[in-house]
Protein backbone atom coordinates (compact mmCIF):
# COMPACT_ATOMS: atom_id res chain seq x y z
CA UNK A 1 0.00 0.00 0.00
CA UNK A 2 2.80 2.39 0.85
CA UNK A 3 4.34 1.52 -2.48
CA UNK A 4 1.14 2.71 -4.19
CA UNK A 5 1.29 5.88 -2.08
CA UNK A 6 4.93 6.44 -3.01
CA UNK A 7 3.79 6.23 -6.61
CA UNK A 8 1.86 9.47 -6.04
CA UNK A 9 5.20 11.24 -6.30
CA UNK A 10 7.36 8.77 -8.21
CA UNK A 11 5.17 6.94 -10.73
CA UNK A 12 6.32 8.84 -13.77
CA UNK A 13 10.02 8.31 -12.96
CA UNK A 14 9.63 4.66 -12.13
CA UNK A 15 7.51 3.97 -15.15
CA UNK A 16 10.55 4.84 -17.29
CA UNK A 17 13.08 2.96 -15.17
CA UNK A 18 11.31 -0.14 -13.92
CA UNK A 19 9.82 -3.02 -15.85
CA UNK A 20 7.17 -4.39 -13.47
CA UNK A 21 7.21 -8.11 -14.22
CA UNK A 22 4.70 -9.27 -11.63
CA UNK A 23 2.38 -6.88 -9.83
CA UNK A 24 -1.03 -8.44 -9.07
CA UNK A 25 -2.39 -5.23 -7.57
CA UNK A 26 -1.97 -3.41 -10.89
CA UNK A 27 -1.88 -6.05 -13.64
CA UNK A 28 -3.27 -9.52 -14.28
CA UNK A 29 -0.54 -10.76 -16.60
CA UNK A 30 2.95 -11.43 -15.43
CA UNK A 31 5.29 -14.14 -14.26
CA UNK A 32 7.95 -14.52 -11.65
CA UNK A 33 10.95 -15.31 -13.80
CA UNK A 34 14.45 -13.83 -14.18
CA UNK A 35 13.75 -10.92 -11.88
CA UNK A 36 16.51 -8.54 -10.93
CA UNK A 37 14.86 -7.52 -7.67
CA UNK A 38 11.82 -8.94 -5.89
CA UNK A 39 10.09 -6.86 -3.21
CA UNK A 40 8.12 -9.16 -0.93
CA UNK A 41 5.65 -8.08 1.73
CA UNK A 42 3.86 -10.15 4.38
CA UNK A 43 4.85 -12.98 6.69
CA UNK A 44 4.73 -16.66 5.75
CA UNK A 45 1.85 -18.61 7.29
CA UNK A 46 0.94 -21.40 4.85
CA UNK A 47 2.96 -24.08 3.04
CA UNK A 48 1.75 -22.58 -0.23
CA UNK A 49 3.19 -19.19 0.70
CA UNK A 50 6.45 -20.85 1.71
CA UNK A 51 6.66 -22.57 -1.67
CA UNK A 52 5.93 -19.35 -3.51
CA UNK A 53 8.56 -17.46 -1.53
CA UNK A 54 11.17 -20.08 -2.43
CA UNK A 55 10.12 -19.83 -6.06
CA UNK A 56 10.52 -16.05 -5.94
CA UNK A 57 13.95 -16.44 -4.36
CA UNK A 58 15.05 -18.89 -7.07
CA UNK A 59 13.98 -16.47 -9.78
CA UNK A 60 15.36 -13.24 -8.35
CA UNK A 61 18.89 -11.91 -8.15
CA UNK A 62 17.98 -9.81 -5.10
CA UNK A 63 15.17 -10.18 -2.60
CA UNK A 64 13.97 -7.36 -0.38
CA UNK A 65 11.64 -7.82 2.61
CA UNK A 66 9.31 -4.82 2.88
CA UNK A 67 7.24 -3.99 5.95
CA UNK A 68 7.29 -5.30 9.47
CA UNK A 69 5.44 -8.59 8.68
CA UNK A 70 8.05 -9.60 6.10
CA UNK A 71 11.04 -8.35 8.10
CA UNK A 72 10.30 -9.83 11.52
CA UNK A 73 6.86 -11.46 11.22
CA UNK A 74 5.07 -9.03 13.49
CA UNK A 75 2.07 -8.57 13.83
CA UNK A 76 1.00 -11.39 11.46
CA UNK A 77 2.82 -13.86 13.70
CA UNK A 78 0.55 -13.18 16.66
CA UNK A 79 -0.65 -16.76 16.71
CA UNK A 80 2.88 -17.97 17.52
CA UNK A 81 2.42 -16.46 20.96
CA UNK A 82 -1.11 -17.69 21.72
CA UNK A 83 -1.78 -19.77 24.83
CA UNK A 84 -2.28 -23.50 24.37
CA UNK A 85 -6.05 -23.07 24.75
CA UNK A 86 -6.22 -20.43 22.02
CA UNK A 87 -3.96 -22.52 19.81
CA UNK A 88 -6.39 -25.40 20.21
CA UNK A 89 -9.26 -23.07 19.27
CA UNK A 90 -7.67 -22.17 15.92
CA UNK A 91 -6.10 -25.55 15.13
CA UNK A 92 -8.89 -26.79 12.86
CA UNK A 93 -8.55 -23.78 10.58
CA UNK A 94 -4.80 -24.04 10.46
CA UNK A 95 -5.06 -27.68 9.41
CA UNK A 96 -7.90 -27.09 6.97
CA UNK A 97 -6.13 -24.35 5.01
CA UNK A 98 -2.60 -25.74 5.06
CA UNK A 99 -1.01 -23.45 7.59
CA UNK A 100 2.44 -24.07 9.01
CA UNK A 101 3.02 -24.58 12.74
CA UNK A 102 4.28 -21.05 13.05
CA UNK A 103 4.27 -17.81 11.10
CA UNK A 104 7.75 -16.89 9.91
CA UNK A 105 9.55 -13.80 8.74
CA UNK A 106 11.05 -14.17 5.25
CA UNK A 107 14.63 -14.55 6.46
CA UNK A 108 13.71 -17.66 8.43
CA UNK A 109 13.00 -19.38 5.11
CA UNK A 110 15.16 -17.77 2.42
CA UNK A 111 18.13 -15.42 2.19
CA UNK A 112 16.99 -11.81 2.33
CA UNK A 113 19.31 -9.24 0.80
CA UNK A 114 17.79 -6.05 2.22
CA UNK A 115 15.15 -5.16 4.79
CA UNK A 116 12.75 -2.21 4.83
CA UNK A 117 11.20 -2.35 8.32
CA UNK A 118 8.24 -0.44 9.76
CA UNK A 119 4.46 -0.67 9.77
CA UNK A 120 3.83 0.91 7.38
CA UNK A 121 7.30 0.46 5.88
CA UNK A 122 9.75 3.37 6.18
CA UNK A 123 9.49 5.31 2.95
CA UNK A 124 13.00 6.77 3.00
CA UNK A 125 14.58 3.40 3.61
CA UNK A 126 12.59 1.91 0.75
CA UNK A 127 13.73 4.64 -1.63
CA UNK A 128 17.32 4.14 -0.47
CA UNK A 129 17.17 0.39 -1.25
CA UNK A 130 15.42 0.94 -4.58
CA UNK A 131 17.97 3.53 -5.68
CA UNK A 132 20.82 1.28 -4.62
CA UNK A 133 19.52 -1.48 -6.88
CA UNK A 134 18.78 0.87 -9.75
CA UNK A 135 22.48 1.70 -9.65
CA UNK A 136 23.64 -1.86 -9.10
CA UNK A 137 21.70 -3.06 -12.14
CA UNK A 138 22.92 -0.04 -14.12
CA UNK A 139 19.47 1.36 -14.75
CA UNK A 140 20.67 4.80 -13.65
CA UNK B 1 -23.89 -23.31 -26.24
CA UNK B 2 -21.32 -24.93 -23.95
CA UNK B 3 -22.74 -27.84 -22.06
CA UNK B 4 -19.75 -28.65 -19.87
CA UNK B 5 -16.88 -26.41 -18.88
CA UNK B 6 -14.87 -25.18 -15.95
CA UNK B 7 -13.32 -21.84 -15.16
CA UNK B 8 -10.53 -21.56 -12.66
CA UNK B 9 -8.90 -18.23 -11.89
CA UNK B 10 -5.89 -18.51 -9.61
CA UNK B 11 -4.94 -15.17 -8.10
CA UNK B 12 -7.54 -12.57 -9.09
CA UNK B 13 -5.80 -9.33 -9.98
CA UNK B 14 -6.44 -5.64 -9.26
CA UNK B 15 -8.19 -6.26 -5.99
CA UNK B 16 -6.84 -5.84 -2.50
CA UNK B 17 -5.56 -9.20 -1.22
CA UNK B 18 -5.63 -12.78 -2.47
CA UNK B 19 -8.55 -14.75 -3.84
CA UNK B 20 -9.24 -17.36 -6.49
CA UNK B 21 -12.36 -18.66 -8.15
CA UNK B 22 -13.71 -21.98 -9.41
CA UNK B 23 -16.79 -22.33 -11.58
CA UNK B 24 -18.16 -25.65 -12.80
CA UNK B 25 -20.85 -25.99 -15.48
CA UNK B 26 -22.43 -29.34 -16.32
CA UNK B 27 -25.17 -29.99 -18.88
CA UNK B 28 -25.68 -26.29 -19.40
CA UNK B 29 -26.21 -25.63 -15.68
CA UNK B 30 -23.92 -23.91 -13.21
CA UNK B 31 -23.06 -26.64 -10.71
CA UNK B 32 -21.05 -24.44 -8.38
CA UNK B 33 -19.29 -21.12 -7.97
CA UNK B 34 -16.60 -21.05 -5.32
CA UNK B 35 -15.05 -17.71 -4.50
CA UNK B 36 -12.10 -18.77 -2.40
CA UNK B 37 -10.59 -16.07 -0.28
CA UNK B 38 -7.09 -17.38 0.12
CA UNK B 39 -5.50 -14.60 2.11
CA UNK B 40 -4.11 -16.16 5.28
CA UNK B 41 -5.94 -15.69 8.51
CA UNK B 42 -4.17 -13.67 11.15
CA UNK B 43 -6.53 -14.27 14.09
CA UNK B 44 -6.89 -10.69 15.32
CA UNK B 45 -10.02 -11.59 17.28
CA UNK B 46 -7.95 -13.92 19.42
CA UNK B 47 -4.89 -11.66 19.46
CA UNK B 48 -6.66 -8.65 20.99
CA UNK B 49 -7.90 -10.61 24.02
CA UNK B 50 -6.23 -9.48 27.21
CA UNK B 51 -4.78 -6.32 25.61
CA UNK B 52 -5.42 -2.88 27.14
CA UNK B 53 -8.18 -0.85 25.48
CA UNK B 54 -5.85 2.02 24.45
CA UNK B 55 -3.60 -0.20 22.37
CA UNK B 56 -6.22 -2.20 20.50
CA UNK B 57 -7.41 0.37 17.90
CA UNK B 58 -3.82 0.84 16.67
CA UNK B 59 -3.32 -2.93 16.57
CA UNK B 60 -6.48 -3.68 14.53
CA UNK B 61 -5.49 -0.85 12.19
CA UNK B 62 -2.91 -3.37 10.92
CA UNK B 63 -5.67 -5.65 9.62
CA UNK B 64 -5.62 -3.63 6.41
CA UNK B 65 -3.17 -1.37 4.64
CA UNK B 66 -5.64 0.54 2.53
CA UNK B 67 -8.47 1.15 5.00
CA UNK B 68 -6.52 1.13 8.26
CA UNK B 69 -8.27 4.38 9.23
CA UNK B 70 -11.65 2.61 9.08
CA UNK B 71 -10.55 -0.17 11.45
CA UNK B 72 -8.88 2.30 13.78
CA UNK B 73 -11.89 4.64 13.88
CA UNK B 74 -14.53 1.92 14.23
CA UNK B 75 -12.67 0.08 17.00
CA UNK B 76 -12.07 3.41 18.80
CA UNK B 77 -15.81 4.05 18.68
CA UNK B 78 -16.57 0.60 20.13
CA UNK B 79 -14.07 1.13 22.97
CA UNK B 80 -15.47 4.62 23.70
CA UNK B 81 -19.02 3.26 23.82
CA UNK B 82 -17.88 0.54 26.24
CA UNK B 83 -16.30 3.18 28.52
CA UNK B 84 -19.06 5.79 28.00
CA UNK B 85 -16.55 8.28 26.60
CA UNK B 86 -18.24 10.95 24.48
CA UNK B 87 -15.81 12.53 22.00
CA UNK B 88 -15.98 16.33 21.69
CA UNK B 89 -17.56 17.87 18.61
CA UNK B 90 -14.06 18.92 17.51
CA UNK B 91 -12.82 15.31 17.78
CA UNK B 92 -15.83 14.17 15.73
CA UNK B 93 -15.00 16.71 13.03
CA UNK B 94 -11.37 15.59 12.95
CA UNK B 95 -12.49 11.96 12.60
CA UNK B 96 -14.75 12.91 9.71
CA UNK B 97 -11.86 14.66 7.97
CA UNK B 98 -9.47 11.76 8.51
CA UNK B 99 -12.12 9.38 7.15
CA UNK B 100 -12.72 11.62 4.13
CA UNK B 101 -8.99 11.53 3.40
CA UNK B 102 -9.09 7.73 3.44
CA UNK B 103 -12.19 7.61 1.21
CA UNK B 104 -10.65 9.93 -1.37
CA UNK B 105 -7.40 7.95 -1.47
CA UNK B 106 -9.00 4.50 -1.36
CA UNK B 107 -11.76 5.17 -3.90
CA UNK B 108 -9.22 6.85 -6.21
CA UNK B 109 -7.01 3.76 -6.00
CA UNK B 110 -9.91 1.49 -6.89
CA UNK B 111 -11.39 3.67 -9.62
CA UNK B 112 -8.27 4.85 -11.42
CA UNK B 113 -5.89 1.95 -10.85
CA UNK B 114 -8.13 -1.14 -10.60
CA UNK B 115 -11.35 -0.38 -12.55
CA UNK B 116 -10.34 2.17 -15.16
CA UNK B 117 -8.19 -0.34 -17.12
CA UNK B 118 -11.39 -2.42 -17.62
CA UNK B 119 -13.24 0.63 -18.94
CA UNK B 120 -10.40 1.57 -21.29
CA UNK B 121 -9.81 -2.01 -22.45
CA UNK B 122 -6.32 -2.28 -20.99
CA UNK B 123 -4.86 -4.83 -18.62
CA UNK B 124 -3.11 -2.29 -16.46
CA UNK B 125 -2.61 1.37 -15.76
CA UNK B 126 1.00 0.58 -16.69
CA UNK B 127 -0.17 -0.02 -20.27
CA UNK B 128 -2.02 3.27 -20.78
CA UNK B 129 -1.19 5.12 -23.97
CA UNK B 130 -0.19 8.77 -24.31
CA UNK B 131 -3.74 10.06 -24.45
CA UNK B 132 -4.78 8.08 -21.37
CA UNK B 133 -1.73 9.25 -19.48
CA UNK B 134 -3.49 12.36 -18.28
CA UNK B 135 -5.81 10.14 -16.26
CA UNK B 136 -2.79 8.57 -14.60
CA UNK B 137 -1.72 12.07 -13.55
CA UNK B 138 -5.21 12.63 -12.20
CA UNK B 139 -5.07 9.33 -10.34
CA UNK B 140 -1.96 10.18 -8.40
CA UNK B 141 -3.00 13.79 -7.77
CA UNK B 142 -6.32 12.71 -6.28
CA UNK B 143 -4.75 9.90 -4.27
CA UNK B 144 -2.14 12.31 -2.96
CA UNK B 145 -4.75 14.87 -1.93
CA UNK B 146 -6.57 12.22 0.11
CA UNK B 147 -3.30 11.02 1.54
CA UNK B 148 -2.31 14.56 2.56
CA UNK B 149 -5.70 15.22 4.18
CA UNK B 150 -5.43 12.10 6.38
CA UNK B 151 -1.82 12.99 7.15
CA UNK B 152 -2.79 16.52 8.19
CA UNK B 153 -5.27 15.13 10.72
CA UNK B 154 -3.78 11.80 11.76
CA UNK B 155 -0.05 12.34 11.20
CA UNK B 156 0.10 9.61 8.56
CA UNK B 157 -2.32 8.29 5.94
CA UNK B 158 -1.82 4.65 6.90
CA UNK B 159 -1.95 3.66 10.58
CA UNK B 160 -2.23 7.34 11.65
CA UNK B 161 -0.48 7.78 15.01
CA UNK B 162 -2.36 10.89 16.29
CA UNK B 163 -5.74 9.13 16.52
CA UNK B 164 -6.50 7.68 19.94
CA UNK B 165 -9.35 6.76 22.29
CA UNK B 166 -11.02 10.03 23.39
CA UNK B 167 -9.38 12.50 21.03
CA UNK B 168 -6.37 13.33 18.84
CA UNK B 169 -2.88 13.84 20.28
CA UNK B 170 -2.07 16.64 17.78
CA UNK B 171 -4.06 19.35 16.04
CA UNK B 172 -3.73 20.17 12.34
CA UNK B 173 -1.05 22.74 11.51
CA UNK B 174 -2.53 25.98 10.15
CA UNK B 175 -0.16 26.36 7.20
CA UNK B 176 -0.51 22.76 6.18
CA UNK B 177 -4.29 23.15 6.44
CA UNK B 178 -4.15 25.95 3.86
CA UNK B 179 -2.07 23.79 1.54
CA UNK B 180 -4.46 20.86 1.85
CA UNK B 181 -7.46 23.10 1.10
CA UNK B 182 -5.68 24.34 -2.05
CA UNK B 183 -4.82 20.79 -3.06
CA UNK B 184 -8.42 19.61 -2.59
CA UNK B 185 -9.73 22.52 -4.64
CA UNK B 186 -7.25 21.75 -7.37
CA UNK B 187 -8.10 18.05 -7.71
CA UNK B 188 -11.84 18.73 -7.54
CA UNK B 189 -11.83 19.46 -11.27
CA UNK B 190 -10.40 15.96 -11.96
CA UNK B 191 -13.44 14.36 -10.38
CA UNK B 192 -15.84 15.66 -13.05
CA UNK B 193 -14.06 13.59 -15.65
CA UNK B 194 -13.90 10.58 -13.36
CA UNK B 195 -17.64 10.73 -12.73
CA UNK B 196 -18.31 11.15 -16.45
CA UNK B 197 -16.20 8.10 -17.34
CA UNK B 198 -18.12 5.81 -14.99
CA UNK B 199 -21.43 7.37 -16.03
CA UNK B 200 -20.70 6.71 -19.70
CA UNK B 201 -19.33 3.23 -19.02
CA UNK B 202 -21.69 0.74 -20.69
CA UNK B 203 -20.99 -2.18 -18.29
CA UNK B 204 -24.25 -3.50 -16.89
CA UNK B 205 -25.14 -6.23 -14.46
CA UNK B 206 -28.59 -5.82 -12.98
CA UNK B 207 -30.19 -8.04 -10.40
CA UNK B 208 -32.70 -7.57 -7.59
CA UNK B 209 -30.50 -6.59 -4.64
CA UNK B 210 -30.95 -5.87 -0.93
CA UNK B 211 -28.86 -2.84 -0.03
CA UNK B 212 -27.72 -2.06 3.51
CA UNK B 213 -25.79 0.99 4.75
CA UNK B 214 -25.19 3.15 7.78
CA UNK B 215 -26.92 6.40 6.88
CA UNK B 216 -25.60 9.62 8.39
CA UNK B 217 -27.18 13.08 8.50
CA UNK B 218 -24.24 14.70 6.66
CA UNK B 219 -23.02 11.68 4.69
CA UNK B 220 -19.92 11.53 6.89
CA UNK B 221 -19.77 7.72 7.26
CA UNK B 222 -19.48 7.67 11.07
CA UNK B 223 -22.68 8.06 13.14
CA UNK B 224 -26.27 7.28 12.26
CA UNK B 225 -28.82 4.56 11.70
CA UNK B 226 -28.44 1.44 9.59
CA UNK B 227 -31.02 1.28 6.83
CA UNK B 228 -31.94 -1.39 4.31
CA UNK B 229 -33.61 -1.02 0.93
CA UNK B 230 -36.43 -3.13 2.40
CA UNK B 231 -37.20 -0.28 4.78
CA UNK B 232 -35.61 -1.55 7.99
CA UNK B 233 -34.07 1.03 10.31
CA UNK B 234 -31.70 -0.39 12.91
CA UNK B 235 -29.59 1.29 15.61
CA UNK B 236 -25.85 0.55 15.34
CA UNK B 237 -25.81 -1.50 18.52
CA UNK B 238 -28.37 -3.98 17.13
CA UNK B 239 -26.78 -4.64 13.75
CA UNK B 240 -25.34 -8.02 14.76
CA UNK B 241 -28.83 -9.35 15.54
CA UNK B 242 -29.78 -8.98 11.87
CA UNK B 243 -26.70 -10.74 10.53
CA UNK B 244 -26.28 -14.44 10.07
CA UNK B 245 -22.78 -15.83 9.72
CA UNK B 246 -22.36 -18.51 7.08
CA UNK B 247 -19.41 -20.85 7.12
CA UNK B 248 -17.90 -21.24 3.66
CA UNK B 249 -15.68 -24.31 3.88
CA UNK B 250 -13.40 -23.43 0.97
CA UNK B 251 -12.89 -19.78 1.93
CA UNK B 252 -10.71 -18.40 4.68
CA UNK B 253 -13.39 -15.77 5.35
CA UNK B 254 -16.93 -16.27 6.68
CA UNK B 255 -19.86 -14.97 4.66
CA UNK B 256 -22.87 -13.11 6.05
CA UNK B 257 -26.58 -12.88 5.32
CA UNK B 258 -28.79 -9.99 6.34
CA UNK B 259 -32.21 -11.11 7.54
CA UNK B 260 -31.39 -14.53 6.10
CA UNK B 261 -30.74 -13.29 2.55
CA UNK B 262 -27.72 -12.20 0.52
CA UNK B 263 -27.17 -8.43 0.43
CA UNK B 264 -24.77 -5.72 -0.60
CA UNK B 265 -22.89 -3.06 1.34
CA UNK B 266 -20.66 -0.31 -0.08
CA UNK B 267 -20.83 2.93 -2.03
CA UNK B 268 -23.77 1.80 -4.19
CA UNK B 269 -25.81 1.02 -1.05
CA UNK B 270 -24.89 4.37 0.52
CA UNK B 271 -25.82 6.41 -2.53
CA UNK B 272 -29.00 4.39 -3.08
CA UNK B 273 -30.13 4.87 0.51
CA UNK B 274 -28.78 8.27 1.52
CA UNK B 275 -27.90 10.37 -1.55
CA UNK B 276 -30.06 13.32 -0.44
CA UNK B 277 -27.55 13.88 2.39
CA UNK B 278 -24.59 14.44 0.07
CA UNK B 279 -22.93 17.85 0.33
CA UNK B 280 -24.95 20.60 -1.34
CA UNK B 281 -22.17 21.52 -3.77
CA UNK B 282 -21.83 17.89 -4.81
CA UNK B 283 -25.60 17.65 -5.29
CA UNK B 284 -25.61 20.84 -7.34
CA UNK B 285 -22.66 19.99 -9.58
CA UNK B 286 -23.36 16.29 -10.06
CA UNK B 287 -27.18 16.39 -10.16
CA UNK B 288 -27.34 14.69 -13.55
CA UNK B 289 -25.28 11.73 -12.34
CA UNK B 290 -26.95 11.42 -8.94
CA UNK B 291 -30.28 11.05 -10.76
CA UNK B 292 -29.06 7.61 -11.94
CA UNK B 293 -29.81 6.35 -8.41
CA UNK B 294 -31.35 4.27 -6.95
CA UNK B 295 -29.72 1.73 -9.21
CA UNK B 296 -29.43 -2.04 -9.19
CA UNK B 297 -26.61 -2.05 -11.72
CA UNK B 298 -23.64 -3.37 -9.72
CA UNK B 299 -21.23 -1.41 -11.97
CA UNK B 300 -22.80 1.77 -10.64
CA UNK B 301 -20.85 1.00 -7.48
CA UNK B 302 -17.98 2.67 -9.35
CA UNK B 303 -20.07 5.73 -10.23
CA UNK B 304 -21.25 5.91 -6.61
CA UNK B 305 -17.63 5.86 -5.42
CA UNK B 306 -16.72 8.69 -7.79
CA UNK B 307 -19.64 10.78 -6.48
CA UNK B 308 -18.51 10.06 -2.93
CA UNK B 309 -15.01 11.33 -3.73
CA UNK B 310 -16.57 14.66 -4.73
CA UNK B 311 -18.64 14.77 -1.55
CA UNK B 312 -15.56 14.06 0.60
CA UNK B 313 -13.69 16.88 -1.10
CA UNK B 314 -16.57 19.36 -0.77
CA UNK B 315 -17.34 18.63 2.87
CA UNK B 316 -13.65 18.61 3.83
CA UNK B 317 -13.09 22.02 2.25
CA UNK B 318 -16.10 23.39 4.12
CA UNK B 319 -14.97 22.01 7.48
CA UNK B 320 -11.34 23.07 7.05
CA UNK B 321 -12.26 26.60 5.94
CA UNK B 322 -14.73 27.18 8.75
CA UNK B 323 -13.18 25.55 11.80
CA UNK B 324 -10.60 26.96 14.18
CA UNK B 325 -9.21 23.86 15.88
CA UNK B 326 -8.24 24.57 19.49
CA UNK B 327 -6.38 22.59 22.09
CA UNK B 328 -8.85 20.81 24.35
CA UNK B 329 -8.33 19.28 27.77
CA UNK B 330 -7.71 15.56 27.71
CA UNK B 331 -10.78 13.47 28.40
CA UNK B 332 -10.68 11.81 31.77
CA UNK B 333 -11.32 8.17 31.04
CA UNK B 334 -12.73 6.11 33.88
CA UNK B 335 -11.83 2.48 33.39
CA UNK B 336 -14.70 0.10 33.99
CA UNK B 337 -16.34 -3.05 32.75
CA UNK B 338 -18.54 -2.61 29.72
CA UNK B 339 -19.64 -3.59 26.26
CA UNK B 340 -19.45 -1.33 23.23
CA UNK B 341 -20.41 -1.48 19.59
CA UNK B 342 -19.00 0.72 16.85
CA UNK B 343 -20.41 0.82 13.33
CA UNK B 344 -19.05 3.02 10.55
CA UNK B 345 -19.02 3.00 6.77
CA UNK B 346 -15.59 1.88 5.56
CA UNK B 347 -14.78 2.52 1.88
CA UNK B 348 -16.18 -0.92 0.95
CA UNK B 349 -19.23 -0.79 3.23
CA UNK B 350 -20.56 -1.25 6.73
CA UNK B 351 -17.93 -2.15 9.31
CA UNK B 352 -18.93 -3.51 12.73
CA UNK B 353 -16.84 -3.79 15.87
CA UNK B 354 -17.96 -5.09 19.26
CA UNK B 355 -15.71 -5.19 22.32
CA UNK B 356 -16.21 -6.32 25.90
CA UNK B 357 -13.87 -4.83 28.49
CA UNK B 358 -13.12 -6.23 31.94
CA UNK B 359 -12.82 -4.00 35.01
CA UNK B 360 -9.12 -3.35 34.32
CA UNK B 361 -9.86 -2.13 30.79
CA UNK B 362 -8.57 -5.26 29.08
CA UNK B 363 -10.37 -6.82 26.13
CA UNK B 364 -12.35 -9.89 27.17
CA UNK B 365 -13.93 -10.44 23.78
CA UNK B 366 -13.88 -8.78 20.41
CA UNK B 367 -15.92 -9.35 17.28
CA UNK B 368 -15.80 -7.65 13.92
CA UNK B 369 -17.69 -7.92 10.66
CA UNK B 370 -16.00 -6.78 7.47
CA UNK B 371 -17.75 -5.35 4.37
CA UNK B 372 -16.26 -7.88 1.96
CA UNK B 373 -17.44 -10.76 4.18
CA UNK B 374 -20.97 -9.30 3.99
CA UNK B 375 -20.78 -9.10 0.20
CA UNK B 376 -19.21 -12.50 -0.29
CA UNK B 377 -22.40 -14.58 -0.69
CA UNK B 378 -23.97 -12.01 -3.00
CA UNK B 379 -20.82 -11.91 -5.12
CA UNK B 380 -20.95 -15.69 -5.54
CA UNK B 381 -24.66 -15.61 -6.39
CA UNK B 382 -24.09 -12.81 -8.90
CA UNK B 383 -21.27 -14.73 -10.57
CA UNK B 384 -23.61 -17.72 -10.84
CA UNK B 385 -26.26 -15.54 -12.50
CA UNK B 386 -23.67 -13.94 -14.78
CA UNK B 387 -22.40 -17.33 -15.96
CA UNK B 388 -25.97 -18.64 -16.48
CA UNK B 389 -26.83 -15.61 -18.58
CA UNK B 390 -23.75 -16.04 -20.80
CA UNK B 391 -23.56 -19.78 -21.40
CA UNK B 392 -23.62 -19.20 -25.16
CA UNK B 393 -20.48 -17.05 -25.02
CA UNK B 394 -16.81 -17.85 -25.26
CA UNK B 395 -15.15 -19.06 -22.03
CA UNK B 396 -12.55 -16.29 -22.05
CA UNK B 397 -15.31 -13.74 -22.39
CA UNK B 398 -17.15 -15.21 -19.39
CA UNK B 399 -13.95 -15.29 -17.35
CA UNK B 400 -13.19 -11.65 -18.06
CA UNK B 401 -16.78 -10.63 -17.27
CA UNK B 402 -16.50 -12.43 -13.92
CA UNK B 403 -13.26 -10.66 -13.04
CA UNK B 404 -14.74 -7.29 -14.02
CA UNK B 405 -17.82 -7.88 -11.88
CA UNK B 406 -15.74 -8.91 -8.86
CA UNK B 407 -13.65 -5.76 -9.26
CA UNK B 408 -16.79 -3.62 -9.38
CA UNK B 409 -17.54 -4.85 -5.86
CA UNK B 410 -14.11 -3.55 -4.81
CA UNK B 411 -13.51 -6.49 -2.46
CA UNK B 412 -10.75 -6.49 0.13
CA UNK B 413 -9.54 -10.00 0.91
CA UNK B 414 -7.01 -8.76 3.42
CA UNK B 415 -9.80 -7.39 5.60
CA UNK B 416 -12.02 -10.40 5.13
CA UNK B 417 -9.60 -12.85 6.69
CA UNK B 418 -8.55 -11.04 9.82
CA UNK B 419 -10.23 -13.35 12.25
CA UNK B 420 -12.09 -16.48 12.81
CA UNK B 421 -14.85 -17.83 14.88
CA UNK B 422 -15.76 -21.11 13.31
CA UNK B 423 -17.02 -24.38 14.62
CA UNK B 424 -16.23 -27.17 12.17
CA UNK B 425 -18.72 -29.98 12.37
Amino acid sequence: MIFLELMNNHFFDWEKLIDFKYFKLLKSKGEIKDLDVAFVEGAISTFKEEKKLKEIRKNSKRLVAIGSCAVDGNPSNQRNFFSDDTKKEIKMVLDNFGHRDKVSALNEIVTVDENVPGCPMEEDRFLEVLNKYLKEFKVV
Amino acid sequence: MHEDFEISIEGLSKIEGHASLDVKVRKGKVEYVKLKISQSKRFYTQAIRGKMFQSVPQLVSRICGTCSIAHLTCCTEAVEKALHVEPSSQTSLLRKLMTYGMMIRDHAMHLYLFSLPDVLGKDSVLDFDERQHELVHHAFEVKKAGNDLSKLIGGRAIHPPYAQVGNFSHLPDKNETKQVIEELKKVRSNIFELVRIFYDCPFTFRKRTRFVALTTSDFSFLEGMIKSSQGLIIPESNYWEHLHRVIIPYSQASGYEFEGKDFMVGALSRINLNREKLHKETRRDLAKYIRMFPSENIYHNNLAQAIEVMHCIDHSIEILENTDFKKENNKKIKIKEGKGVGVIEAPRGTLYYAVDLDKEGKILYGNLVIPTAQNQIKMENDIRTLVSRNLDKDKNFIQYEIEKLIRAYDPCMTCATHFLKVKWL
